[in-house]
């Protein structure tokens, strides 16, 4: 088992552009289902052998897909979004870097109650290790095992997966949640699921500066896990003020330092690795795996 | 991106929220004619750069007459003001705003912003206008009212009377505010506004309300569909590294270390960054290539990197996932070789076509430094600075 997808997920790609078309053969390449795809002026093709339609509710209707990957350029990403939700799927994860924030606001505040849930924008996507590849990660790093991944940033997930499949440890589900200050599922949602999900026994999770995620995490952890967390926070040394390549990494108004959030996260009692090169070793020594 | 004062106030003019009347200058003379059309007892001369702050610095003059006025303009044109927000090397001023004085009673404090925790659009009110507002927010936390807008619902009239309350505001006040306040909304979300700051907004002696300053950000991610928001930015307020990396796609932050970085991905951008620290050395910037980096934008990034005479040594740390390392790998073979770079270089590729990269690196008899892990690449390239 593990959390979000497996080997059963049934995946749509929205936006079969070039990105699109690209991922979805790496995708299908590492085993994932990929039933359909759909893209404006597609319906009813066929690319790479994946057939295209018009709308989700179409693919969904003929191929029983359950989850999607947005790769819809940033103007219409919000609507590609609305679109998975309408159509009911479990899954959604956006990659589109770059969706207005209001856009988002609204999109977030409009999937309330409903049964969708949303990974990202602005994120990797998800990797169940020889199951299931869902967005942009480099899945050839991740091996299965008992270790949940969870992070705000891309190539960053790589190098902790990296480090712990040196390590020989492998992992549940690597889940990046998306770099921007609105997104489907934060730390709490992700170490939630981990909690509960029996075949992850320790979680790494990979913050960075800006907002008060990691600070609300270590609350959550306080109070509601019982399964070791190991963790490291990007941007120890970024100037106030200043965006650090995501949109929501910023320390504003003297809020959203790293030093804050690696506190908050050593009182909880999570091991916080202050060095990158650390997050494996830190998580092995802190979990009792190796 | 940031917008200056006057350009503020004229967005605000044309969503109903009141502000004095104004008038841009860029000489001595063109303020003195501002201040005779303006025709008021007194006007204020503003300097205008992207920082609040300005009048403690000297930037913000009262104004007698119009000889007055444009003697405060020669004094404030071409000074370099420098404020607790623009660093110490402050900013130079090239124009001023020449505003009518105001006949203030009462100054308070309005904001308008997406709250990242709650998810709500949020106004942020305040009877201590003219402070700053996070200190209030520390000491006097009472003196601030919050009210949360529904993204989907917009602001309602309800929640205006409640700021009004808040604010201690009379009825017709009360009034006045709602055209004010739902002017301002509108300008928010149609515009994708990322924060309006109003500091202070005034209560005059007749009662009326007026944003006597006005601070306006937009979502850059917005920008590509207000290209009248976008003609608003002024080149001469950024960083000019900063703004060469904007022009060619790349996310750069100037940092004052040794040590210079290209990196791909932000996170791990950052965390090159808290490595290199890690290891005794100081980084000096912060580059993200991008999902998307290629040859051309890796010699792109070289010149930029190269750009500031600080650099002692770069490091190049890159973990392909969409970005292959073999193409990397031929834009820093290609780029050392155009460039001439003199600078020890240190280069890590890791995941996708790793291997590939790694040999076009090692056969190109340029002198690389090669490294694996992040802690092998932070080590080399903090000693190479150091030896350098």
């Amino acid at each position: 088992m593990a959390i979000l997808a497996n080997k059963d997920t049934k995946l749509l790609v929205q936006g079969m552009g070039r990105m699109g078309q690209f991922h979805a053969g790496l995708s299908v390449a590492y085993g994932t289902r990929v039933v359909g795809g759909v893209h404006p002026g597609k319906g009813g093709t066929t690319i790479e052998g994946i057939p295209c339609f018009e709308t989700v509710e179409e693919a969904v209707e003929r191929t029983g897909a359950n989850a999607s990957v947005i790769f819809v350029p940033p103007a219409g990403a919000a609507d590609a979004i609305l679109e998975a939700v309408d159509a009911g799927l479990d899954l959604t994860a956006c990659i589109t870097e770059g969706i207005p924030a209001i856009d988002m606001a609204k999109a977030k505040r409009a999937m309330c109650g409903k049964r969708t849930r949303l990974v990202g924008p602005n994120c990797p996507g998800v990797v169940v290790p020889e199951q299931c590849r869902i967005g942009i990660m480099p899945a050839q790093i991740t091996r299965p095992g008992p270790v949940g991944v969870v992070s705000r940033s891309g190539t960053l997930t790589y190098e902790a997966v990296d480090q712990l499949s040196r390590l020989g440890i492998g992992q549940s589900t690597c889940l990046g949640i998306g770099g921007d200050p609105i997104i489907g599922t934060n730390f709490v949602d992700a170490l939630a699921l981990f909690e509960a999900d029996p075949e992850t026994e320790a979680v790494v999770m990979i913050g960075e500066i800006g907002g008060s995620a990691e600070e609300e995490a270590a609350q959550f952890v306080k109070d509601h896990m019982s399964k070791p967390v190991a963790a490291f926070i990007a941007g120890q040394n970024a100037p106030k003020g200043k965006r650090m390549g995501h949109a929501g990494a910023i320390i504003a108004g003297g809020k959203g330092a790293a030093s804050d959030k690696m506190a908050a996260l050593e009182a909880a009692g999570v091991a916080v690795s202050k060095s990158p090169a650390t997050i494996g070793e830190t998580l092995a020594a802190h979990a009792g795996l190796r | 991106m940031n917008v200056h004062e006057y350009q503020a106030k004229e967005l605000f003019r044309q969503y109903g929220v009141a502000v004095p009347a104004g008038e841009l200058a860029t000489t001595p003379a063109e303020a003195e004619a501002a201040a005779k059309r303006l025709g008021t007892a007194v006007t204020v001369v503003k300097a205008q750069i992207h920082a609040g702050g300005r009048g403690k610095g000297g930037g913000v003059k009262l104004a007698g007459s119009p000889s007055e006025a444009k003697q405060h303009a020669s004094e404030i044109l071409g000074m370099t003001l420098v404020t607790h927000q623009t660093g110490p090397e402050g900013k130079l001023v090239r124009k001023v705003y020449v505003e009518a004085g105001s006949d203030i009673s009462r100054e308070l404090y309005l904001a308008l912003t997406l709250d990242r925790a709650s998810e709500d659009f949020a106004i942020i009110a305040s009877t201590e206008g003219g402070m700053d507002i996070e200190e209030v927010a520390a000491k006097t936390p009472e003196k601030l009212h919050t009210e949360f807008i529904d993204p989907n619902v917009g602001l309602r009239s309800y929640q205006v009377k409640k700021v009004a309350r808040a604010l201690r505001l009379d009825t017709p006040q009360a009034r006045k505010l709602e055209t004010f306040l739902m002017g301002l909304f509108r300008l928010f979300i149609e515009k994708d506004a990322s924060l309006v700051e109003i500091n202070p907004l005034v209560v005059t002696g007749d009662g009326d309300l007026l944003a006597l300053d006005g601070k306006l950000n937009f979502d850059d991610n917005a920008l590509f569909r207000h290209p009248d928001i976008a003609e608003l930015r002024d080149p001469e307020e950024e960083d000019e590294r900063e703004r060469a990396a904007h022009e060619i796609d790349l996310a750069y932050v100037g940092l004052d270390g040794t040590v210079g970085c290209m990196v791909n991905g932000a996170g791990l951008a950052m965390a090159t960054l808290d490595m290199i620290t890690v290891c005794g050395g100081s980084p000096a910037n912060f580059l993200d290539a991008g999902g998307g980096a290629d040859k051309d934008k890796v010699k792109e990034a070289f010149k930029l990197i190269l750009r500031d005479e600080n650099v002692k040594a770069i490091l190049v740390n890159i973990f392909g996932g969409i970005v292959r390392c073999d193409l990397i790998a031929e834009g820093v073979v290609a780029a050392a070789a155009e460039l001439g770079i003199e600078v020890p270089l240190v280069v890590r590729l890791q995941g996708t076509n790793a291997i590939e990269g790694r040999k076009i690196l090692a056969d190109s008899g340029l002198d690389i430094t090669p490294a694996e892990t992040l802690q092998e690449a932070g080590e080399r390239v903090v000693a190479a600075a150091q030896g350098a």
